[in-house]
């Protein structure tokens, strides 16, 4: 499969992406690590006429701690999130969510703000930061913004992103104590969760659970207010509203998120 | 687009279209056809090889993103006619049976020894989840690599 025809532009820097978006408008992609987009070109559900290549501006890539947060920038890959000290003792959950993303190769590849500004709602990477309470830097003509994971998925696939702006760091709070748990229910090695749940503390998210990963409230309260694990997990399908499709019905989504839910906050990983 | 990069340790510069696949422009461009197309979705892992020393699956990539990058095939692992370890494990534990996913396997193989050299025989399984092998043969491939590591850590 070969992608449509389409005008390369490789950007040297923050602001000649914004440039570069400014005058191509919504035609244009950008592409770091490309294995969110270049799959979707390669099936022509996307036919961009010009991709950004932001993968070789240096600034976009690193990882370090600013005051109570780590910031992580945008095309830093999963490998090297995975197998960062910074991050695998500030905030372990996001080493371990960056480490279940596809296979190696992919973790090679694919990067923390491609995969966040993807919005797969099966995705590791968008439970985590909402899971962990974190934030996406977002670049765009009126300057810089941050906006925190709950507002940032907007809908299936969809962000607050605007067709000018760049996501150019994600920043999640340090909290090197805190208790977490992460469960992913998958058929096959390398696949997206057909359910997956991750707890930081009292936060707890769903991926796949709808159109966007979503906090299981009822859960949390009920944990916040003394609940055991158990009888918390019992309501962590609450207000969810999952999709039917080929491997699971709405009903079974739902009894995973219990069950899984139950797992996560015993502080089991699988 | 004008891309300059190394393959299997020599210099190349090509006039390729942007959209071209870096597996297509290594089997067509550079007549390196040990990178197999294999399911063409990021999956199967045959068409794998090392960018810059971490392996990759290069129907996910462009060859212009190769640019200014140092790739290795499995063509480009054998120094001077000898074969790398890990080709010599893959024979000597028949860790192939129809030989397509070798290639990918192999290249997989090394790219996970270099990150970490003495794996055991779970991080070698987990290290292998991106590549599949229809025929199944996956135990004597760990065999392989386990006994690669081990030439290669004497």
């Amino acid at each position: 499969m070969i992608p449509a025809p389409f005008e390369y532009e490789a950007a040297e820097s923050t602001e000649h992406v914004l440039d570069l978006l400014a005058r191509h408008g919504e035609d244009a992609k950008l592409m770091a690590g490309g294995h969110s987009l270049l799959p979707m070109m390669k099936l022509r559900l996307a036919v961009p006429s010009v991709v950004i290549d932001i993968g070789r501006i240096g600034e976009l890539a690193g990882i370090r701690a600013d005051g109570d947060d780590l910031v992580i920038g945008a095309t830093t890959c999963h490998a090297d999130v995975a197998a960062s000290d910074l991050v695998r003792s500030q905030t372990p959950l996001l080493a371990y969510a960056a480490a279940q993303v596809g296979d190696p190769q992919i973790r090679h590849r694919g990067t923390i703000g491609g995969s966040l500004a993807h919005a797969d709602p099966a995705a590791d990477l968008p439970m985590a930061l909402v899971a962990l309470g974190g934030a996406v830097e977002i670049c765009g003509p009126g300057g810089p913004r941050t906006v925190g994971a709950d507002d940032f998925f907007a809908g299936f696939f969809e962000t607050s992103l605007e067709p000018d702006e760049l996501l150019t760091a994600v920043r999640v709070p340090r909290r090197p104590g805190l208790d977490w748990g992460y469960q992913k229910f998958v058929r096959r090695a390398n696949d997206w969760a057909i359910v997956g749940v991750a707890v930081a503390g009292h936060r707890i998210a769903l991926a796949n659970m709808g159109p966007v990963p979503v906090r299981a409230r009822a859960a949390e309260q009920a944990l916040a207010a003394g609940a055991s694990a158990a009888d918390a997990a019992g309501l962590a399908a609450e207000d969810t509203d999952p999709a039917d499709d080929i491997h699971a019905d709405r009903a079974y989504r739902q009894h995973l998120a219990r069950v899984l839910t139950r797992r996560a906050l015993e502080h089991q990983t699988g | 687009m004008q891309i300059k990069l190394t393959v299997n340790g020599a210099p190349r510069s090509d006039e390729v279209e942007p959209r071209l696949l870096l597996v297509h422009y290594l089997r067509q461009r550079c007549g390196l056809r040990a990178a197999n197309v294999g399911c063409d979705t990021t999956s199967c892992g045959a068409c794998t090889v090392l960018v810059g020393g971490r392996s990759v699956k290069s129907c996910t990539m462009l060859a212009v993103q190769a640019d200014g990058q140092e790739i290795t095939t499995a063509e480009g692992l054998a120094a001077a006619g000898e074969m790398h370890p890990v080709q010599q494990a893959f024979r000597q534990e028949h860790g192939l049976q129809c030989g397509f996913c070798t290639p990918g396997m192999v290249m997989a193989a090394a790219g996970l020894l270099a990150e970490n050299p003495h794996p055991t025989e779970a991080e070698v399984r987990e290290g292998l989840e991106g590549n599949f092998c229809r025929c199944t043969g996956y135990h004597n491939i760990v065999r392989a690599v386990l006994a690669a590591a081990e030439t290669m850590s004497a």
